[in-house]
């Protein structure tokens, strides 16, 4: 079964990700919904704890505000680890819309992105994405990363005052 | 200056601790090319023609006598004994290994330096004026504001992977020696009509392919805000830039194609969201970073003595008048003065020293100007603090070290890039036309009687010699794998910021040198009592100068 780094630990990943033109009958199983299929459908979807929703990197998280206190699974694509918007949208979701479900990075990420997709506010990585293929020793490695860094400058979703207001205190 | 604490300390540690693992891994096979890409980017590491390049901030230009000392080690023992100082204030060695990075990003540490975010596609080292703090045309020393800046985008987990590289610029002065017309962000300090202090706010210059002057969004933006705004405006431009096509993912590009009002309005209602947020500046750290840029001790000084004997050895040793006129800048505080190292003598790239000369510039620092030195982006090196009475002396010694060409300001004061003989970027050489523009125009008198030009040359259209906005630009071209040279007139960085046109179709490197003199020739035939070329050009357009030169040519 595929693995996810959820919580700094290894996890089963039973989610399926349907792709962005996804139309039909969901399957059993649970999975995130591509955002238009959930603009489209929501009344039809709610049950959150099986049926998330995933945004692609050019799509807004703007969509999904009326929604954001009925959903407990939010995915952001990145379509190359390159690609930053999801850590813009990750921020805005978690800090202007006040999500506090799980929020995941899918597609292409990289371990030493770990970091940073953390402060923006992602606690779930799928490691399919990351490319890992023995996840299990890569355990212990991936909890380094999520700690690269013990100080850090900028206010963000897992640290509120920025450094400054820090250091005068 | 600036002096890091232990959280700063801690993070620099950390940065190394990192890049020295990601290094390792990559050695090992575990991160591929693609991926260790732009992590070592992000720590100035480029791979370049001939071996990599690493790049150092020098953050807003300042730099101590310590860390100087410290680069001339590192030049010794990791490279080849020179290194190379750039437009945008930095440091560069061309020969480090690959493998021997993180140990040169542990000695810099060492002396609070780093190489952080020094390139790839994020927010670049913040640039400043280099007569910050010392001008008496200053309305506010930019400095206490670059070092915040600099903290904020140090690592900031959101921008690392921004559409394209992204560069701030800030000036504290009437007169704008940081060109931030020609930046992703420019910022002037200023002070309303309450006497409050905040910024104008321009986005969207910058040079390159697609050269633009940057537009005002924000006509006073209280200091306050000045890290949620400039959040708003990356924000925005991280969601909206383009990632399609590299030579159009700069913010000018979005900037344009939105139009400013726009993008004005879209930044205004992404801040607007967040505008007292805790990334709100408080009176106390604005007081907190202004305590690092306190004036030195200075002295009060007889300025009429030392007066009186400078000008008595002006009329004696003519050289050392000459010098004093192009290289020495007046102080704001008396008795004072800030002195131009050169790095532009004839048959050296320009902004390229050695090992031994960036010991003699600490040495020079440490004696005369207490122990700070500031990098142009003119690739020259200021002396910010120098006594009036001590200038034979240091006039001696910069003789003595290279860095007393009486040039500063003229034609051979070029802004150069490294170019074809270094970049794999570019199409051409650039430092060998530099070279053989120096040895034609070898006639200080001349030089000084042609008066303030800038003259900028960039190797390819990346345009790293900010050849754009040279009042005399070149340009390096590639046809049909042969290198030729295309000029341009008319540009300019400073407040009249704009850019040159193209005079017409390019030129050989050999016929740069007499292209230049023909240009000169019709600036000294037309110019009107007191025009720079740059004032002459602009009166009498660019058609009188394209008909002489292709005239002759043909």
């Amino acid at each position: 079964m595929p693995k996810l780094l959820k919580d700094k630990t290894i996890v089963d990943n039973g989610w399926q990700v349907l792709p962005k033109d996804f139309d039909g009958v969901l399957p059993d199983t649970p999975c995130f919904v591509p955002l238009d299929y959930w603009l489209a459908n929501k009344q039809n979807l709610q049950n959150p704890e099986s049926i998330g929703v995933w945004l692609d990197s050019e799509e807004e998280p703007e969509a999904l505000v009326a929604d954001i206190t009925s959903l407990q699974h939010i995915a952001v694509n990145f379509p190359t680890f390159m690609d930053g918007r999801g850590f813009s949208i990750a921020r805005l979701i978690r800090e202007r819309y006040q999500f506090s479900g799980e929020l995941r990075a899918i597609g292409h990420i990289v371990p030493d992105q770990l970091f940073y997709l953390s402060r923006c506010g992602f606690d779930a990585f799928c490691l399919n994405a990351l490319a890992l293929d023995d996840a299990a020793e890569e355990n212990h490695k991936l909890e380094d990363y999520l700690a690269t860094f013990s100080v850090t400058y900028q206010a963000c979703v897992n640290e509120q005052q920025p450094l400054f207001r820090r250091r005068q205190g | 200056m600036y002096i890091y604490d232990q959280h700063d300390k801690t993070l620099i540690g950390e940065r190394v601790a990192q890049y020295r693992r990601q290094t390792d891994d990559y050695l090992a096979g575990k991160i591929p090319d693609a991926v260790f890409l732009p992590l070592r980017l992000q720590n100035g590491l480029y791979v370049q023609r001939l071996a990599p390049m690493l790049r150092i901030n020098i953050p807003y230009g300042m730099v101590s006598a310590t860390q100087l000392r410290a680069l001339a080690h590192i030049t010794r023992k990791y490279d080849k004994g020179y290194a190379h100082f750039t437009t945008r204030q930095n440091i560069q060695l061309n020969w480090p290994q690959l493998e021997e990075v993180p140990d040169i990003l542990a000695e810099l540490a060492a002396v609070e330096m780093q190489g952080i975010q020094s390139s790839g596609s994020c927010i670049r080292n913040v640039t400043s004026d280099e007569f910050a703090g010392i001008n008496a045309d200053e309305i506010e020393d930019p400095r206490p504001w670059c070092e915040i800046i600099r903290q904020w985008s140090t690592l900031h987990p959101e921008f690392a992977f921004l559409p394209r590289k992204f560069k701030i610029a800030v000036t504290g002065a009437k007169t704008d020696r940081a060109a931030i017309q020609v930046h992703d962000i420019g910022l002037q300090v200023l002070k309303n009509a309450d006497n409050e202090v905040g910024f104008k706010v321009l986005v969207g210059g910058g040079l390159g392919r697609s050269p633009a002057i940057g537009v005002v969004i924000k006509d006073f933006l209280p200091a306050k805000h000045l890290l949620t705004y400039l959040e708003a405006i990356l924000r925005v431009y991280n969601r909206y830039g383009r990632r399609d096509n590299k030579y159009k993912a700069r913010i000018k590009i979005l900037v344009k194609a939105w139009t400013a009002e726009v993008f004005a309005d879209k930044v205004e209602q992404e801040w607007l969201q967040e505008i007292d947020s805790p990334s709100t500046l408080t009176d106390e750290v604005i007081a907190h970073a202004k305590a690092f840029f306190t004036s030195p001790a200075y002295e009060n000084l007889d300025c009429e003595s030392s007066e009186a004997e400078l000008q008595n050895l002006a009329i004696e040793q003519i050289a050392f008048g000459k010098w004093r006129d192009r290289n020495v800048i007046a102080h704001k505080v008396p008795g004072y003065c800030a002195v131009h190292l050169s790095l532009k003598p004839t048959g050296v790239a320009p902004g390229d020293v050695t090992d031994s000369q960036l010991e003699a510039i600490a040495d020079l620092a440490d004696r005369y100007s207490f122990s700070e030195v500031r990098v142009t982006h003119h690739q020259n090196l200021v002396l910010g603090d120098v006594k009036v009475s001590d200038l034979p002396a240091l006039w001696q010694a910069a003789k003595q070290q290279g860095f007393a060409t009486p040039s500063i300001g003229t034609l051979v004061d070029m802004i150069c890039c490294p170019g074809g003989d270094f970049c794999s970027l570019a199409n051409a050489k650039s430092i060998p036309v530099a070279e053989a523009i120096q040895r034609r125009f070898d006639d200080l008198d001349y030089l000084y009687d042609l008066g303030d030009i800038k003259l900028n040359i960039s190797g390819c259209m990346n345009a790293c010699g900010h050849h754009h906005v040279g009042n005399i630009g070149i340009l390096g071209v590639d046809k049909k794998g042969e290198e030729f040279y295309q000029v341009q007139l008319g540009g300019s960085a400073l407040d009249d910021a704009s850019l040159g046109k193209v005079l017409g179709p390019s030129f050989y490197a050999h016929e740069i040198p007499d292209v230049l003199e023909r240009i000169l020739n019709i600036y000294v035939d037309q110019r009107i009592e007191g025009e720079t070329f740059l004032d002459t050009q602009r009166r009498i357009g660019i058609a009188p100068f394209k008909e002489f030169i292709y005239a002759k040519a043909a």
